[in-house]
């Protein structure tokens, strides 16, 4: 298997505040730098919680974002080009609210005709018959053409999304919480329709997710986010079955599970790091209760630990 | 574009001012073909004639000249320059504050600041030194009327622009290769122009009054042409002794602005969605009740008693059944779970319970809801609000939202208590540090100083079950409480509502989505869909072997932790709209079981064994299922 | 607090900058020659000569406005020839009086406007709502200076219960009594104008906070309905409301113009108007320059006072 999808230290900083005279006064750390291989066909989950850089990773890898260090690799090409129409032939990206991704003012053909225009230039014979293509693989009905965003449910209109994301014909497709702004029986539908369509059309997933359960289910391997790093990344029947990071253990042991009887795995009081001083080592130590002296002042970085990858100077086993 | 006129036929007022200016704006138009003297031409010996009288119908002003050929001339002048002002105005600010919005950055901040010193000008002054540097006349009138309004587009446009810059579907459309030029014409232009009607709509009649404004003071259009503004500057000499020559045009100035403001707050109403479904109507204190059938007697189920509850949204000619006939009751100590998906009705059924339904557009039509025997649906405001908060609490949401955003939390716990009882200040703090502290903040005494917005959601959302607590409360109706929240500190707040129910005997309603949330916490579980319960019972009988279709299917939808990679369930089709439900089972489209009967009537809700389910052939017969 | 106001008053230089800018640059594109003007047409061309050094218009036009600019910072803002008197002397006593104007009917706009946007706002679709609408609509739509006329000539020349025209009555003496009698009515006509706008914009911004999710949890608390309008509902609507207020400041100061002209009252906006058709250029760069830093001023505690009512605004 190639790597179609290859991060090296890819990294994005914020300015935050503005002085007087319009500079910035800080600066904050969304995304520290992150090495990722995803080879062809592999769908990758990411999970983590609100403020993790889950959404900045996802925006940077599509080119509506500048990484501030590192650089994104597609199929061995290295995309060095601020242009997100150069990155939108070879990576598209799904949408979290399926309604606000579609502009409420243009028609349905009109939205799905844009990236086969501009992206590939095709001609009006050639654009129907593909749209009429893609429509039938995500099983929706080509009377919809004619209608406005606001018609459609949002299962509909998610995959409408996805027929978008397809039409521009990338083999990789960043999905980013593409099913948390459904209900639970339409949300199966879309998941159920992305794992044809990955069969279907030989596709790379990155799905991105604060649902343990949800990611878990799609994903061949997950990569657990804290605090802008990955601090474990493994294969999905192992990672929340046996985590190794006390962060994992604390996600899976945190997700409300029917047939496990109620706990707080963890004290109140304890909250996310403050971004503008993130801490000295480990950002997770002030939460841990495996920390030490040494997780206080070095940051641990990502080892191989029997098949999973692990940022932590104590892991469990 | 149809709706949209039609929008605006069916508000009178914007209609009636929108025929009042047609008939202006005609006769303006045809003033030239019109039989009247020649506007300019003096008869001293013919002035101040009073209307209707000398052979005119307006009379003459100073100079003898005819009034009402004045008059049509210039209003015809007056509308020409104030819808000229506009348009120069709306088209150069718009075309300002679209690419300061697009653009942002130093583009924006240098462009901001221009705007920001132009509007450090009150109106008048700018324009005054324009007209000082052009000179006094018509035209550099209009470009000074022009000019003051700008910034105002340019600010307005922009802040629209800035919110829809960062839309999705401007994300989407970079991905799908527009250049930027493209992606204003074809993304922003067309979301834009809307508000730039309704901008243009609302200052049209302010510019008239300006550039009338200028002419009266003699800096706009010069004699002998007039327009209505100089009209009334030459007549004010005469106003004592003849008033009748700055009444004429004065009371045409105020037809026009009117209706040129009625017809545009018309178009503003018809262009805002919100407006049209209605969603920037007032809640009134409490939700509207209207029964039209008889209210149920309690029979003593519980603390609290939902009896064929019935909530309905009545919006324009059309009819949403939120809530169509629930029955719920909740004993002291127990916590109820109510779960369904979204428009299943979950949360109106529980926001009716206190009339805190929106209304309009929500109206009860019908059941009950017994506290302790005494009807709450029914009782007056009165009556109603010393309950609310004080025997039932309610929990909400997103905590962001829903604590007061420019108040400390306090003092907003100090509110809940003062609503029901007199509290010093002193005991109230105390009391306050106490609540917080019950719901283990830490830092209690220093944190009651805290906004809302310097906490952290788990930490708000803490605030807003101590504020719930504040009357010790008999029950608490807690509406999706955490579903805003990430995992790790979800389940920090469930625990709390855990031991907090179980050291206080509190009743709970509970309602989520979530069905792990529900495994966890709650005794019993009513499962709703499409407005009604379709299933209830104990939470582990039901999580064993659910009885109702959708119940099993639901469940099945939901994935589980630990699983690994695999193929989910789903249940094809959607709910069907409350404001059209089928005539039998709601989820018979959807239903792997369905057959003819369920179609044909409404199917009952049958109880049998602490287990009730509405369906006629469910996964497991009800009898086997208790059994 | 005090950091804050610090900052605002410094970021307020640059405006104050941008404004002689702008002025200076559209006094500067008045077509012909200043000093023909102040010595009429059969001036000799010597004379002209002479008086343009003496105004120093023989300079380029950076120089002429950074001495414009020198000497105003020093409190020298010329002389008016037609006035044959300081500028400053001229412009602080008239803006006196419109102070007087502006501000009694800048306080009578925020009171009534803000409360008649409550009771809007509080009584939705109501008979009382349905007739605040209808009076702001008509205020809105009513030119100043014709409301000024028909109040003349209703309550001062019918009825005689004003004074017609200016500050203070030509014979007897100047006390308080004897202003307010003056200033009634101009004050309400430019009062009515500013009262309309504020008071929709009271009325929408209370609606949309009403509808918010923090209300609906006052009324789950229980708090009164008294209590959920004006102190909830109010408070929260207030942020979107004191920046209009200090827009409509702008507008008030405009609309004494016009008053003034009307009313014959001695303020800034007519002594404005004279200078213009006499084309007195000193003056009325001076004068706009003037009022125009006061009310940037007026803006800056406007900002201050919303930093103090929301805690949200970094300080």
């Amino acid at each position: 298997m190639t790597a179609a999808l290859q991060l090296t230290d890819l990294s994005k900083t914020f300015p935050v505040g503005r002085s007087l005279f319009g500079s910035a006064t800080g600066h904050v750390r969304a995304v520290n730098p992150i090495t990722l291989t995803v080879p062809q066909g592999e769908t990758l989950g990411i999970v983590g919680e609100s403020g993790c850089g889950k959404s900045t990773l996802a925006r940077m890898l599509v080119g509506l974002l500048w990484p501030t260090t590192g650089r994104i690799e597609i199929d061995g090409a290295a995309l060095d080009n601020a242009d997100p129409a150069e990155f939108g032939k070879r990576i598209q990206y799904v949408f979290q609210d399926p309604i606000s991704s579609l502009n409420p003012r243009k028609t349905i053909r009109q939205i799905m005709e844009a990236p086969l225009k501009r992206l590939h230039g095709m001609k009006r014979p050639e654009r129907e018959a593909r749209i009429a293509e893609i429509f039938d693989s995500v099983n929706l009905r080509e009377e919809f053409l004619d209608r406005y965003p606001h018609e459609f449910s949002g299962g509909q209109a998610q995959r409408i999304g996805i027929a978008r994301a397809l039409a521009a014909n990338a083999r990789i497709l960043i999905l980013d919480e593409p099913v948390s702004a459904l209900d639970v029986s339409v949300q199966a539908q879309v998941l159920n329709l992305l794992a044809d369509l990955k069969t279907e059309f030989d596709l790379t997933y990155l799905f991105i997710s604060h649902d343990l359960a949800v990611v878990e289910a799609v994903s061949d391997r997950i990569a657990v986010l804290y605090f802008g790093s990955v601090v474990e990344l493994g294969p999905a029947e192992r990672i929340f079955a046996q985590p190794r990071h006390p962060y994992t253990k604390l996600l899976a042991d945190s997700a409300p599970v029917v047939g496990r009887p109620l706990t707080a795995p963890e004290a109140a009081g304890s909250e996310l790091p403050d971004p503008l001083n993130p801490p000295k080592g480990c950002a997770f130590a002030a939460r841990c209760p495996r920390a030490t002296d040494r997780c206080r002042a070095e940051v641990p970085h990502l080892e191989d630990r029997g098949g999973t990858r692990v940022a932590c100077f104590h892991p469990l086993d | 574009m149809t709706a949209f006129l039609k929008l605006l036929a069916r508000n009178r007022l914007a209609l009636a001012g929108g025929i009042v200016l047609s008939v202006v704006v005609v006769l303006a138009v045809l003033t030239p073909l019109l039989p009247l003297p020649d506007p300019d031409v003096t008869n001293t010996s013919n002035r101040y004639v009073r209307p209707f009288s000398g052979g005119t119908i307006l009379g003459t002003d100073h100079l003898g000249r005819d009034l009402l050929a004045r008059l049509m001339w210039g209003t015809r002048l007056s509308l020409a320059v104030g819808f000229a002002a506009a348009i120069v105005a709306a088209t150069i600010g718009a075309a300002i504050g679209i690419i300061a919005g697009f653009y942002g950055g130093r583009t924006d901040n240098i462009i901001m600041r221009g705007v920001d010193m132009l509007m450090a000008f009150p109106y008048i002054l700018l324009a005054l030194a324009i007209v000082a540097a052009l000179g006094p006349g018509l035209l550099n009138a209009l470009i000074a009327v022009a000019a003051v309004n700008v910034p105002f587009f340019a600010r307005n446009i922009r802040g629209i622009t800035v919110g829809i810059a960062h839309k999705e579907f401007v994300d989407a459309a970079r991905l799908a290769g527009l250049s930027n030029t493209r992606i204003i014409l074809s993304e922003i232009l067309p979301n834009v122009v809307p508000v730039i009607v309704i901008a243009m709509s609302t200052t049209i009649g302010w510019m008239i009054l300006e550039t009338a404004g200028l002419s009266f003071l003699g800096l706009g259009s010069q004699p002998p042409q007039a327009d209505l503004g100089s009209m009334l500057g030459e007549a004010r000499s005469a106003l004592i002794t003849n008033p009748h020559t700055s009444i004429v045009p004065g009371v045409m100035i105020l037809i026009i602005v009117m209706s040129i403001n009625l017809l545009g707050d018309g178009i503003r109403d018809a262009l805002d969605p919100r407006l049209k479904s209605g969603a920037l109507s007032r809640p009134m204190a409490a939700t509207r009740v209207a029964r039209d059938g008889p209210v149920p007697q309690p029979t003593g189920a519980g603390l609290l008693e939902v009896q064929q509850l019935e909530t309905q949204f009545h919006v324009k000619d059309r009819i949403y059944r939120a809530v169509g006939g629930v029955d719920l009751a909740v004993k002291p100590g127990e916590c109820l779970g109510i779960i369904g998906e979204s428009g299943s009705g979950k949360s109106v059924t529980a926001l009716s319970v206190m009339g805190l339904v929106a209304s309009p557009p929500g109206v009860i039509t019908g059941g009950a809801a017994h506290y302790d025997g005494a009807d709450l649906i029914g009782a007056p405001y009165r009556k109603l609000r010393q309950m609310r908060g004080n025997k039932v609490a309610y929990i909400f949401q997103d905590p962001l939202a829903t604590l007061h955003p420019l108040y400390r939390v306090g003092d907003q716990l100090i509110e809940a208590i003062r609503a029901h009882r007199p509290i010093s200040n002193e005991d109230g703090r105390a009391k306050a540090i106490e609540l917080l502290d019950s719901v283990r903040i830490p830092n209690a005494e220093s944190r009651i100083r805290d906004y809302p917005h310097e906490m952290s959601g788990g930490m708000r959302q803490r605030v807003g079950i101590a504020m719930a607590l504040a009357n010790d409360p008999d029950i608490i109706i807690a509406d999706e409480p955490t579903t805003a929240l990430d995992v790790t500190v979800q389940a920090q707040i469930l625990s709390l509502l855990d031991d907090l129910r179980r050291s206080r005997g509190l009743a709970i309603v509970f309602i989520t989505h979530d069905f792990g949330v529900v495994a966890q916490l709650c005794d019993r579980v009513a499962v709703m869909y499409a407005g009604r319960i379709v299933e209830e019972g104990p939470t582990a009988a039901i999580l064993d072997t659910p009885v109702h279709p959708y119940t099993a299917k639901l469940m099945a939808c939901v994935p589980e932790l630990g699983a690994g990679k695999r193929r989910l369930a789903a249940i094809p089709g959607l709910p069907p709209a409350v404001d059209k439900l089928p005539k039998g089972c709601a989820f018979a489209d959807r239903c792997h079981r369905v057959q003819d009967d369920c179609r044909a009537q409404d199917i009952a809700l049958r109880r049998d064994g602490g287990r009730a389910v509405r369906c006629i052939h469910p996964e497991t017969p009800l009898t086997k299922a208790i059994a | 607090m005090t950091g804050y106001i610090l900052k605002r008053l410094l970021s307020a230089i640059p405006v104050l900058l941008g404004i002689t800018v702008i002025v200076f640059l559209i006094m500067a594109l008045i077509p012909g020659d200043p000093a023909t003007a102040i010595l009429g047409s059969y001036a000799t061309p010597e004379n002209v000569e002479k008086l343009n050094r003496d105004l120093g218009l023989d300079k380029t036009l950076v120089q002429q406005y950074f001495i414009w600019l020198g000497n105003m910072v020093q409190g020298d803002f010329g002389t008016s020839f037609a006035l044959n008197r300081p500028v400053l002397d001229e412009v602080i006593e008239r803006f006196n009086g419109t102070l007087i104007l502006a501000g009694t009917a800048f306080v009578l706009c925020a009171v009534f406007g803000v409360i008649a946007g409550v009771l809007s706002a509080a009584n939705q679709y109501g008979w009382g709502d349905k007739a605040i609408t209808f009076v702001v609509l008509l205020g809105i739509s009513i030119p100043s200076f014709f409301l000024g006329m028909m109040m003349i000539l209703l309550f001062a020349v019918n009825l005689r219960w004003f004074p017609v025209s200016g500050m203070w009555p030509i014979y007897g003496t100047r006390d308080i009594w004897a202003l307010l009698a003056h200033l009634t009515l101009p004050a309400i006509c430019l009062a009515v104008v500013a009262t309309g706008v504020v008071a929709r914009l009271s009325r929408s911004a209370m609606l949309e906070v009403l509808r918010q999710d923090f209300i609906r949890t006052a009324r789950a608390k229980g708090v009164h309905e008294r209590g959920v309008i004006w102190r909830h509902a109010l408070r929260a609507a207030m942020v979107s409301i004191i920046p209009v207020l200090g827009i409509q400041a702008g507008f008030v100061l405009s609309g004494a113009v016009y008053i003034e002209i009307v009313f014959q009252w001695p303020g800034v906006g007519r002594m404005l108007v004279d200078a213009i058709l006499k084309r007195d250029i000193l003056l009325v760069q001076g004068g706009v320059v003037f009022v125009a830093a006061c009310y940037v001023l007026f803006n800056i505690a406007v900002d201050v006072a919303q930093s103090l009512l929301d805690p949200r605004i970094k300080t």
